[in-house]
């Protein structure tokens, strides 16, 4: 079948199987700064943001989203002009093999976007769906302090 | 301390901006052109023989174009463990083998035109066994009645190194010193336990994948997750039969490894069907696939006799250690030397030590490289050991490992025993800074005022536990770096390296050590790791060698590459070496003030007269393997109604040498020892009776996520290794031996309860504390 998708502000029209996953079509027509982890549902490297909402993308039809408005890391910074998030990853040392880190920089702008101060507790919480076997969350969480400081202080 | 400008500070890791914005690209994001797609059927059974395969059925399905497996496809016997040529694991399988040997070995690989009709097809090969008697229990493996796993099959050591296939044992490691009987005779007291460990996966997020296809030459190019391409080119050209120079290796981005891409796996697959068919192929594996044909941490049953006296000195040290391969030796004999090798030395005053190590085989999943490498296990039977010791003795478990742990200017005996199926290699220790990292632990976690209080609220007793450990930094004259370098005509300069960043942040460490050697800012230095056509020669990502032995490559290199400079400066200028100096990408001339560019010096060089390129290349093998050392504690709150554990607050402090790069180093503690206490409580594969891996799933196999984790505290002592780069020792697996034995030892602080086999799951705690209030 083919649809219409909203990706990081262009409109594309793709085919794609009745059956095939948002991952799926992603990955085809590309936007590999979605990562396959596991297929399942569990680990969050495919996370994107859906009409705002995070979501794991293996786990949606790619028919379910036509339409919607979707949002990847791709699409909110780029090397020449990264987001705040981005940067904070950065300077944090959040980043080390990198395969989780796209999803967990969505995971980290929604909960920002919905609560620009939160308190550790409501970060851990916010994260928990994005796994990461590199850094041990440390530095992933105190990038979000950082980044929360820095965007609350431009508002 | 000397002043540097770039090692040593907390400059960003080179490729995160990149990795942060989605742009860095990764195996499976390689686009190939009209590619065809691998699936793989696996065995169903523990142990037995293919009787016939039938892949008709498949074969005449949608986009099928080829079904490889044993009665078609032949290869020699060889191993899927990247290591040095040639390696100390045994050759004991093929790409497809006729009998199986575990509940999930590969028995056919499906070419077709999509990734689903490849699956399809797949699943609709089949394979009729004769099932034989399987081995399950690694205990028992060397039993006389028990089921051979090999020796039907004419696997052999490549190197002269114990292998008696007709014993299961796929490996063996030998070694003592002093008088046992006299030690154990001399000793107040004896206290002999039995400690297990099981089997646990990487987890690495990405999961393995390969992309083969063809250049404008024909040649074969393969991007694979391997922190071994140079290891991987060797091992697709024996196996597969393509000349080595017909292939071309690249690493691209990793996505995380810990060990499990030391190993070749769907490189052999994806080579085999490109080269037969000369089309294009990419092959990932499932998640549930990673959990069981890639490879796992080896379980271990380590067995400790001590001989111990009243005034707390350790007059005899017995370690006998089980250790079960799997269906295959990738990676026995060294993973179970280094949990004699990288354990033993710890207490170095010891003068009677005896080691008998035995990796075996089983009809279970293959073992292989896992951060830790074999210390992990050997460390969780040591610690617990030497605290119940100490307990026994009433010595505070500190000030015991403080009294006998190796310090600077020591040795060990067990250097020199133990090697890579070799002897080892005697070295005396440059810089161990343990005791400060004990004494700093102690105060972050609040030793004196925790440790054996049994702080109480309602059911669950608090506790307090610690580790100490050491590992290596390479394996001595064994592990060899290469790296090179050339001067561009903006004083920029490319920096070649076989070492291979699997995420770890060695292409940072690397550039740093460049960059101060030349004295130019990080990102003059652009670095390119790892491509088999273009970057010279590494072992690759593993023993913790990178930052040790291919940092030292990377100092020669930019030493030449500086002195080459120099004498270009002095043609230009005319002035006398003594009067040069180097100063921010410039060289001055001291007696006039004069200031050449790097600029200016690589054009004269490329451009003036007697033009040549400003460049070098060096390589280096670390004659020794400084070891880091780490002391770790943990705080566990015990719920003695329910036995479930739950870390409070995790304290980790290391002696990396000097820390080129201070958050990196914090980086791969604080990953180790998040992925160590998820290996300690809630890891673990579950089989069911034929052997069968039943919780290959990430629902069904519990990782530690942001809500599990406790307060991470981790600091880093700095110390000088005189023989590594800029003072430097490695970092990388050290942090993974700690967690499970301080939890163990902390679960016994709370409840006198000591649990002797991981993971240390709340059924298992209940029933020891049952047992011992019972008792």
């Amino acid at each position: 079948m083919k649809g219409s998708f909203l990706v990081n502000g262009r409109t594309n029209e793709w085919a794609f199987e009745p059956d095939a996953t948002l991952l799926d079509v992603f990955r085809a027509n590309g936007h590999p700064e979605v990562h396959r982890g596991c297929d399942e549902g569990v680990c969050g490297s495919c996370a994107v943001l859906l009409e705002g909402k995070l979501v794991n993308s293996c786990q949606v039809f790619a028919a379910s989203a036509m339409e919607k408005d979707i949002l990847t890391v791709a699409g909110i910074g780029t090397i020449h002009e990264p987001h705040p998030l981005q940067t904070a990853f950065v300077e944090s040392g959040a980043v080390q093999c990198g395969f989780c880190t796209p999803a967990a920089i969505l995971a980290s702008l929604a909960l920002l976007r919905r609560n620009p101060n939160p308190s550790d507790e409501e970060i851990h919480s916010a994260l928990d769906g994005n796994y990461c076997r590199c850094t041990g969350y440390v530095k992933i969480i105190e990038a979000v302090r950082l980044a929360s400081r820095r965007m609350s202080s431009h508002d | 301390m000397t002043d540097f400008s770039v090692v040593g500070k907390p400059v960003l890791k080179v490729d995160s901006l990149s990795l942060a914005c989605g742009a860095a690209r990764y195996t499976a994001d390689y686009e190939v052109r009209d590619p065809l797609y691998l699936a793989f059927a696996y065995s169903p059974v523990a142990h037995g023989d293919i009787v016939s395969l039938d892949d008709s059925e498949a074969r005449a399905m949608e986009g099928v174009v080829d079904v490889f497996h044993a009665f078609n496809t032949e290869t020699e016997l060889f191993t899927t463990a990247g290591q040095g040529y040639p390696e100390p694991s045994p050759y004991d399988t093929r790409l497809f083998n006729k009998r199986v040997r575990y509940a999930g070995e590969i028995v056919a690989a499906v070419l077709a035109g999509t990734r689903s009709e490849a699956r399809a097809a797949a699943a609709a090969v089949k394979v009729e066994y004769a099932p034989l008697p399987a081995l399950f229990d690694p205990e028992k493996a060397m039993d006389k009645e028990s089921p051979k796993v090999h020796g039907d099959d004419g696997a052999y050591a490549p190197l002269p190194v114990p292998f008696r296939p007709e014993e299961n044992v796929a490996g063996e490691v030998l070694f003592s010193f002093g008088d046992m009987e006299k030690g154990f005779a001399d000793a107040d007291f004896i206290v002999d336990e039995t400690y297990r460990t099981h089997y646990t996966a990487h987890c690495a997020l990405e999961p393995h994948a390969t992309s083969a296809f063809f250049d404008e030459k024909g040649r074969l190019v393969i991007v694979a997750t391997t922190q071994v391409p140079f290891h991987a080119r060797r091992t697709v050209s024996r196996v597969i039969g393509i000349p080595a120079h017909m292939i071309r290796v690249i690493k691209p981005r990793i996505g995380g490894g810990f060990g499990s891409k030391q190993e070749i796996i769907l490189e052999l697959y994806a080579a085999l069907a490109a080269w037969k068919h000369k089309r294009n192929v990419k092959a990932e594996m499932s998640r549930s696939e990673v959990f069981t044909a890639a490879r796992t941490r080896h379980p271990m049953r380590v067995r400790i006799k001590t001989g111990v006296k009243n005034d707390g000195s350790i007059t005899a040290l017995d370690m006998g250690d089980v250790m079960n391969t799997g269906a295959y030796g990738a990676h026995a004999l060294t993973v179970l030397s280094n949990a004699g090798s990288k354990v033993l030395p710890m207490f170095n005053k010891i003068e009677n030590m005896n080691f008998v190590g035995r990796a075996v085989y089983t009809n279970l999943p293959i073992g292989g490289a896992y951060r830790g490498y074999g210390a992990t296990q050997g460390y969780f039977a040591f610690n617990q050991q030497m605290d119940g010791i100490a307990r026994r003795l009433g010595i505070d478990f500190l000030d015991f490992v403080k009294r006998h742990h190796i310090r600077e200017g020591e040795t060990s005996e067990v250097f020199k025993a133990i090697g890579e199926g070799t002897e080892g290699v005697s070295q005396i220790i440059r810089s161990c800074k343990l005791g400060e990292c004990i004494d700093k632990g102690a105060e972050a976690i609040g030793w004196d005022r925790l440790r054996g209080k049994k702080v109480t609220n309602g059911p669950v007793v608090k506790g307090i536990g610690a580790a100490v450990s050491m590992q290596g930094s390479g394996i001595p004259q064994v592990d060899m770096a290469s790296a090179s370098m050339k001067m561009n005509d903006d004083g920029s300069f490319h920096l070649y390296v076989g070492a291979t960043d699997i995420g770890t942040g060695s292409d940072t460490i690397l550039s740093q050590i460049a960059a101060e050697t030349l004295n130019v800012p990080l990102e003059m230095i652009l670095i390119l790791s790892s491509d088999t056509d273009l970057t010279p020669f590494d072992t690759g990502a593993y023993a913790s060698s990178t930052t040790y032995v291919s940092g030292q490559a990377v100092l020669r290199c930019a030493e030449k590459v500086r002195s080459q400079i120099l004498s270009v400066a002095e043609k230009m200028t005319g002035a006398t070496p003594e009067n040069l100096v180097f100063k921010e990408s410039r060289v001055v001339n001291t007696a006039t003030g004069e200031e050449t560019s790097f600029s200016d010096i690589a054009c004269f060089a490329m451009y003036s007269h007697d033009q040549f390129q400003i460049q070098a290349s060096a390589s280096f093998t670390g004659s020794e393997s400084p070891p880091p050392f780490m002391a770790q504690f943990a705080e566990v709150d015990v719920d003695t109604e329910t036995g479930k554990v739950r870390v409070v607050k995790f304290v980790s402090v290391g002696d990396c040498g000097r820390p080129l790069n201070p958050k990196l180093v914090e980086g791969q503690i604080e990953g180790a020892t998040m992925n160590g206490i998820g290996y300690a409580l809630t890891e673990q594969y579950l089989f069911n009776s034929k052997g069968k891996m039943t919780n290959n799933s990430f629902w069904d196999y519990k990782l530690f996520g942001t809500l599990d984790m406790p307060e991470m505290k981790t600091i880093v002592v700095d110390s000088d290794e005189p023989t590594g780069p800029y003072g430097a020792k490695s970092i990388s697996e050290i942090g993974i031996n700690g967690p499970a034995p301080a939890i163990a030892n902390a679960i016994y602080d709370a409840v006198g309860a000591r649990i002797y086999d991981l993971p240390l799951t709340p059924e298992k705690v209940l029933k020891a504390i049952r047992a011992r209030t019972e008792g």
